[in-house]
């Protein structure tokens, strides 16, 4: 079969001062008819820069150098913007990863959709509204004649991204290039999505270039497979020898630090308790005018669970479950409406504010994203060493203490004297643990710590917490949206869903013998599970 | 720092801005060497055109007093106006902005109306009322032009703390344990900076321009030699020697055009990507 995109010796050049004078160099890469080929990569290998240099949607000072991109043997290089313009949307379809940010919030999705076709065709209006809700039915929006007049935030994340690719596939492109378009959504939103590309996928004969960094995504829908590090191909293969037999360290490695899915084997757990929640429960209401318009969320509903002390309690659940919700209450960033929360003798929901203060040192929590949750102007040492120097250790001794923590978690300990943006983000995500640790908390609570991070940082991060679990005689809360991260970690699991807990238990149990169904479908949107249950049989 | 340095003199106007407010600031460094006299003392005949008398390079004006010892002695009161003006325009909206950006609610709500209540009187004329109250010395006035120019960084400071409260660094530091002084003096105010000091340019501006504008209707301090006080007292001979009035004018637009493209090519150096747009 003849390639349809080709991709010959590109090399991309970075700005001088960049981390590398290259962003890709002398990438090949071919995609033929009816395929689906993933690129696979972590962050920095140069895998979105070769989807945008294909759409000629490179940064302003990020320059192809050499090779040639062609598509049916024209080469996009050389094109005119007007040119590329016309090859945009009707030959080669693109979907982003952020679907709310890719939509123009101002206009309707039927706007949107039908603009491909008053741009690119002259139908007139009412075939462009019959072809938006043929669309919209074909990628499986329910009720496409109201969806045809709705706004993007009116949508879930997992619709959005269905218009999305609506819009993509409106004028039948060749070539369809998603840049990790599940990487925002929920497991089980994603399995949706990725079932919809592979089946539009066959029935358009659409060929795909899949960019993503997530193994078991892969496995689910790859018909090729091309690994990037560095800005470079180091392995291409059909995807079964890929996954099967990889040949390149790199992809070995990649494959490796996809964490498997059965839970280690229960250890004994403590009797007593550390952490108990009673019945919390915590409603968000965002108030109208004279009540118009009011609104209420019910973020956490009689939610209890009990974590033994020097346990690791994993609460996984997907976006709008309430519980990150939950760990802002322990930490008491939101002040529960009712229910309790004991340590000890104190109860941290009834706290009154001026004593949260005190309470600040028996419960710590690091964040999920390692470039936010460090304040960019403040040295790494200041930020480990602020909390005890303001519970009123003297500066000296609480900067000795920082140096020890970073030695502790695994970081230089001279690298205190650099700022955030001096370290990569498993090592900042070290500096919030750190940061968390120098208060000598008895709980921590950990809210998607690693669901920022590259597949192999993510291992690093975790079999750290783990360690320190043990050596700090840590009692842990660990927030997660992914069951394959809960199930390397967590002793105990609470799902939750809509603010509920619908099943909790011993890992291990609840992973072998989900009770709910809603855990069942969870476990069974897993992507990759077929790679995964080979490998561990 | 020095990366920002490099990024401010990539451009030209923001270079030009920084030779011109070097330029006045020599100026009103060496007034006192160059013009050892009283700039408001009597120098020579009146009414002499620039040029005309080598002793008087830019003339004299209708009380025979030396334009160019006014102009030199003028840049130090305008600088000095503008510095300590903007001073109190500042830090009064910081403080304000900082303490109803970070609390929200109620706190908000009330330090805002009051903003609003400022800013809905035109500034220059509550100007006038607090020098007419309170006489138009020097101190009166500075301090005047900063209590009627802090609204507009008050509110920009709200804004950048509104969006920085929520983020997780701050969030973190509530975990901390920290005290909600050190998280808004500490952690926030640094990151909201930036666009504060952009704007602190233009209140400086802004605030030569009102002591002008005061002066030109003789409330400003009279026994200062200020720019203004010389277009003032250029009025009467508008016609024939428009020079009196004209030369102050343009060293008004040279500082306030300097004063401007240094706040301008801050912005560009703080904000590199918006630049690129």
């Amino acid at each position: 079969m003849s390639a349809l995109l080709q991709i010959e010796g590109l090399s991309v050049s970075l700005p001088a001062g960049a981390d590398r004078p290259l962003a890709l160099g002398d990438v090949s890469l071919s995609l033929t008819e009816r395929e689906i080929l993933c690129v696979v990569g972590e962050s920095g290998s140069g895998k979105s820069m070769a989807a945008n240099a294909v759409m000629g949607l490179l940064p302003e000072d990020v320059r192809p150098v050499k090779g040639r991109i062609l598509l049916e043997s024209r080469d996009l290089l050389a094109m005119t913007n007007e040119d590329l313009r016309k090859v945009r949307g009707r030959q080669i379809g693109m979907i982003f990863q952020e679907p709310m940010t890719a939509l123009n919030p101002l206009r309707t999705i039927g706007d949107q959709i039908g603009e491909m076709f008053t741009e690119h065709t002259d139908l007139s209006r009412a075939a462009i509204r019959e072809r938006v809700l043929a669309l919209l039915a074909e990628v499986r929006i329910p009720d496409p004649a109201g969806a045809i007049a709705v706004y993007p935030h009116e949508l879930s994340g997992g619709q959005r991204q269905r218009a999305m690719i609506a819009m993509a596939l409106a004028l039948e492109p060749k070539v369809l290039i998603a840049d990790e378009p599940t990487t925002a959504l929920d497991v089980t939103t994603q399995a949706q999505i990725l079932k919809l590309i592979r089946d539009l996928q066959t029935k358009q004969g659409t060929a795909v270039l899949f960019i993503t960094h997530d193994f078991g995504v892969v496995a689910e829908i790859a018909d090729r497979i091309a690994v990037m590090q560095w800005g470079k191909v180091v392995e291409t293969g059909m995807a079964r020898d890929v996954l099967h037999a990889p040949r390149h360290d790199y992809t070995k490695s990649l494959m490796a630090a996809v964490p498997p899915l059965t839970a280690p084997s229960p250890r004994k757990l403590s009797s007593e308790i550390a952490l108990s929640i009673e019945h919390v429960s915590k409603t968000y209401r965002s108030g109208g005018f004279l009540g118009r318009r009011k609104r209420e969320t019910r973020a956490l509903d009689d939610v209890s669970m009990v974590l033994p002390k020097g346990a690791t309690l994993g609460v996984v659940g997907e976006s709008g479950s309430g519980k990150s919700t939950l760990a802002k209450a322990i930490v008491r960033l939101v002040d529960p409406d009712s229910g309790a929360i004991r340590l000890g003798d104190f109860d941290l929901a009834k706290l009154p504010r001026s004593s949260v203060r005190e309470a600040a040192s028996k419960v710590q929590m690091v964040f999920q994203d390692p470039f936010a949750s460090l304040n960019p102007r403040r040295k790494a040492g200041d930020l480990v060493a602020q909390g005890p120097i303001a519970h009123g250790v003297p500066h000296d001794k609480a900067m000795a203490r920082a140096a020890e923590l970073f030695h502790l978690v695994g970081l230089d300990p001279s690298a205190i004297d650099r700022f955030p943006h001096e370290f990569s983000g498993g090592q900042r995500q070290r500096i919030g643990l750190a940061r968390a640790l120098a208060m000598n908390p008895q709980v921590l609570v950990a809210d998607e710590p690693v669901s920022a991070l590259d597949v192999s940082v993510q291992a690093q991060v975790l079999r750290l917490l783990t360690e320190l679990r043990t050596r700090l005689d840590l009692s842990m809360v660990f927030i997660t949206h992914d069951l394959r991260v809960a199930a390397q970690i967590c002793d105990l699991v609470a799902i939750m869903k809509d603010g509920r807990v619908v099943e909790a238990g011993i890992t291990a149990e609840v992973f072998a013998n989900p009770s709910h169904d809603y855990t069942r479908a969870l476990l069974a949107s897993i992507p990759g599970r077929a790679m995964l249950a080979a490998r561990s049989a | 720092m020095s990366a920002i340095l490099a990024r401010y003199l990539r451009s030209p106007s923001a270079t030009l801005g920084l030779v011109l407010l070097a330029l006045i600031l020599v100026m009103a460094a060496t007034a006192g060497v160059l013009f050892p006299r009283d700039p408001l003392g009597l120098a020579g005949a009146p009414l002499q055109w620039p040029f005309a008398n080598p002793k008087f390079p830019l003339g004299t004006d209708s009380s025979g007093r030396d334009i160019a010892a006014q102009i030199f002695h003028g840049a130090r009161v305008s600088l000095l106006i503008g510095a300590f003006a903007t001073a109190v325009a500042v830090l009064i909206g910081i403080l304000i902005g900082a303490v109803a950006g970070y609390y929200g609610g109620v706190v908000d709500d009330i330090l805002m109306r009051i903003t609003e209540a400022f800013q809905t009187l035109p500034n220059f004329l509550l100007l006038l009322v607090l020098v007419a109250v309170f006489g138009s010395t020097l101190p009166v006035v500075t301090l005047a032009i900063g209590i009627v120019s802090w609204p507009a960084p008050a509110r920009l400071t709200r804004a950048e703390f509104m969006s920085l409260r929520g983020r997780e660094f701050v969030s973190a530091t509530r975990v901390l344990g920290l005290r909600d002084a050190q998280i808004i003096f500490r952690e926030i105010l640094p990151n909201a900076l930036p666009p504060v000091i952009v704007y602190a340019s233009v209140v400086m501006a802004v605030s030569i321009l009102l002591e002008s504008a005061l002066a030109f209707l003789n409330l400003s301090d009279p026994n200062v030699a200020s720019w203004g006080n010389l277009i003032g007292a250029g009025r009467g001979v508008l016609r024939t020697q428009w020079y009196v009035s004209a030369i102050p004018g343009i060293a008004i637009i040279v500082t306030v055009l300097a004063v401007s493209l240094v706040g301008q090519g801050l912005n560009d150096a703080l904000n590199p990507r918006l630049k690129k747009r």
